[in-house]
């Protein structure tokens, strides 16, 4: 699939988002006043940012808003929906916090489930999608949960429990990598059930239907760089869970080395992000003969 | 609402039968004539006459080589275009409604308007019947030219998709699938017609009849050697020249 930088920032920043909201709902860290502004803050511009940078990818953005019509089939909707009811309940739990010093946790914990549940439903828009057999496993949604819990956790400066997460996300991604690599072949789907013409012997793409390229296999064959798949699996999961985590349990803490670990955690997402989209096959890649290796 | 509908009241779709395509990819250019006309957003095309050209299509014509195990390969000329599915993925995944698919006929169509260009329908479609328009940012797909076949004004003759009555070896048949007895059915039913990728769960509307058994072999006993063993001079030629 084609990684487009709008997507790619979407998840990252709405997954880190959507964690540091989640932590402040829980009470981590238990702040008040205009402290608990600045996490607020962030929170907001990570989430909201993230989703702003999605509506980039839309051809008629202007239209964005007829997407909330179709939660009770769309992921696409829900996640639309969920989104907007976590920032709005979170604002309401916020207001108390920063200018009363007063935390309803009843309301943080609604605050919580709600930003879990976004990131979930983001994870399903890619999910749900049998066309691309590596996401159309429980790992996807298992993994935006994780990286976007660590990196909440990471946020929220919750320096012990934090490399835990850092480290299940890591052995997680480890585990999706080495299954998703075989997901393709295990669908079932080749050219022979493409075309029907399996039974009769081995088929091979032969002509395309057109010289140039076309919007599918822009999109959906995208094989540029793929390369470097090997190089770049190391240096996103010791940049977004092994240096973060090492650096939280082996050293002592300062707020200079949480804020690199912070930026080794985004850059390491980024880079296994753009992984995410880019190692993803779409069966229709196969009426193309460009399934790549 | 982008639910599907629990049971449409016909399933109109094509037969493609490709024993008898010939790849002319007459089909592809009607296609592209009548929908850049008529119903919806033009089909447009970006640098037409630049070195990358790129244009959205709704039907196009691939060519798959198939090497049985014994015997010579065949060209089969592959046309696809939506195959309206029964149970079509890209309707459900649309956020805003724009796709849908028809109780009446069930045909699967594009609500223009509402149409926010996120791509989520061409990612959940197995096979690339959606593209985006380069120049409109919709999505644009096969609507079984639903503005000929109920077209009054058209003579009955022309009131099929473009491309079946456009193609010249009959290759394309239209008609409605839940009725057994139709045409369309008919033929299903006794050539073996196929799903694509049936392992996807999408129950496509359309089928394929598959290429004739033994095609080839109505000319290839003409093609045999005629003369196993030489005569004549060539007999007497051919055991001097093993004496030397």
């Amino acid at each position: 699939m084609h990684p487009a930088r709008s997507i790619i920032l979407f998840t990252t920043l709405s997954g880190l988002g959507f964690g540091l909201l989640a932590c402040l709902g829980l009470g981590l860290p238990p702040v008040t006043g205009w402290t608990a502004f600045a996490f607020f803050a962030i929170a907001y511009a990570l989430a909201s940012g993230g989703l702003i940078a999605s509506t980039f990818h839309l051809g008629h953005p202007e239209r964005a808003l007829k997407a909330f019509t179709q939660w009770r089939s769309s992921w696409l909707s829900r996640e639309g929906w969920l989104a907007c009811i976590t920032l709005a309940l979170g604002a309401v739990y916020a207001f108390p916090i920063v200018f009363y010093g007063t935390r309803f946790a009843l309301l943080g914990w609604l605050v919580a489930v709600c930003a879990v549940a976004t990131v979930l439903a983001t994870s399903m828009i890619y999910a749900q999608l049998k066309t691309v057999p590596r996401w159309h496993h429980w790992s996807t949604p298992l993994l935006f949960f994780l990286y976007a819990a660590a990196g909440g956790l990471l946020l929220a400066g919750q320096i012990s429990v934090a490399p835990i997460l850092l480290a299940a996300a890591g052995a997680v991604q480890i585990v999706a990598w080495v299954i998703g690599d075989g997901r393709f072949a295990g669908s079932g789907s080749t050219l022979g059930t493409a075309t029907g013409l399996g039974d009769r012997g081995t088929v091979r793409a032969f002509e395309p239907p057109h010289t140039g390229p076309n919007y599918l296999t822009k999109e959906m064959v995208h094989v540029v760089a793929r390369k470097h798949a090997a190089r770049l699996r190391v240096i996103g999961i010791v940049l977004a869970s092994g240096l973060p985590a090492l650096a939280l349990v082996a050293l002592p803490f300062s707020h200079g080395l949480a804020v690199l670990a912070i930026l080794a955690h985004i850059a390491g997402i980024l880079c296994i992000r753009w992984l995410f989209f880019a190692e993803a096959e779409h069966v229709v890649s196969l009426y193309y003969g460009r399934r790549a290796v | 609402m982008t639910s599907l509908p629990a049971k449409t009241d016909k399933q109109l779709g094509l037969v493609i039968d490709l024993d008898i395509c010939v790849g002319c990819h007459a089909c592809v250019t009607a296609c592209k004539g009548w929908n850049t006309e008529n119903y919806g957003a033009p089909l447009a095309d970006k640098d037409a006459y630049g070195n990358e050209p790129i244009g959205s299509f709704l039907n196009r014509v691939h060519s798959y080589e198939v090497q049985p195990e014994n015997g010579p390969a065949q060209l089969v000329h592959f046309p696809k275009s939506c195959l309206h599915c029964v149970d079509a993925p890209c309707v459900t995944v649309c956020p805003t409604g724009a796709s849908y698919k028809r109780v009446e006929d069930g045909i699967v169509l594009v609500n223009e308007s509402d149409c926010i260009g996120c791509g989520l329908c061409a990612w959940a479609c197995p096979y690339g019947a959606r593209e985006m328009d380069p120049a409109e940012m919709v999505m644009k797909k096969c609507t079984l030219c639903v503005d000929r076949i109920y077209n009054d004004n058209l003579p009955e003759e022309d009131q099929v998709p473009a491309c079946v009555r456009t193609c010249p070896t009959g290759a394309r048949a239209f008609g409605d699938l839940s009725d057994p007895d139709s045409a369309v059915s008919r033929s299903v039913a006794e050539r073996g017609g196929m799903d694509l990728m049936p392992e996807q769960g999408t129950k496509p509307v359309n089928k394929y009849l598959p290429p004739r058994d033994k095609d080839i072999d109505v000319l290839a006993p003409l093609l045999e050697p005629v003369a196993e063993e030489p005569r004549g001079f060539l007999a007497w030629l051919d055991k001097a020249l093993d004496k030397i």
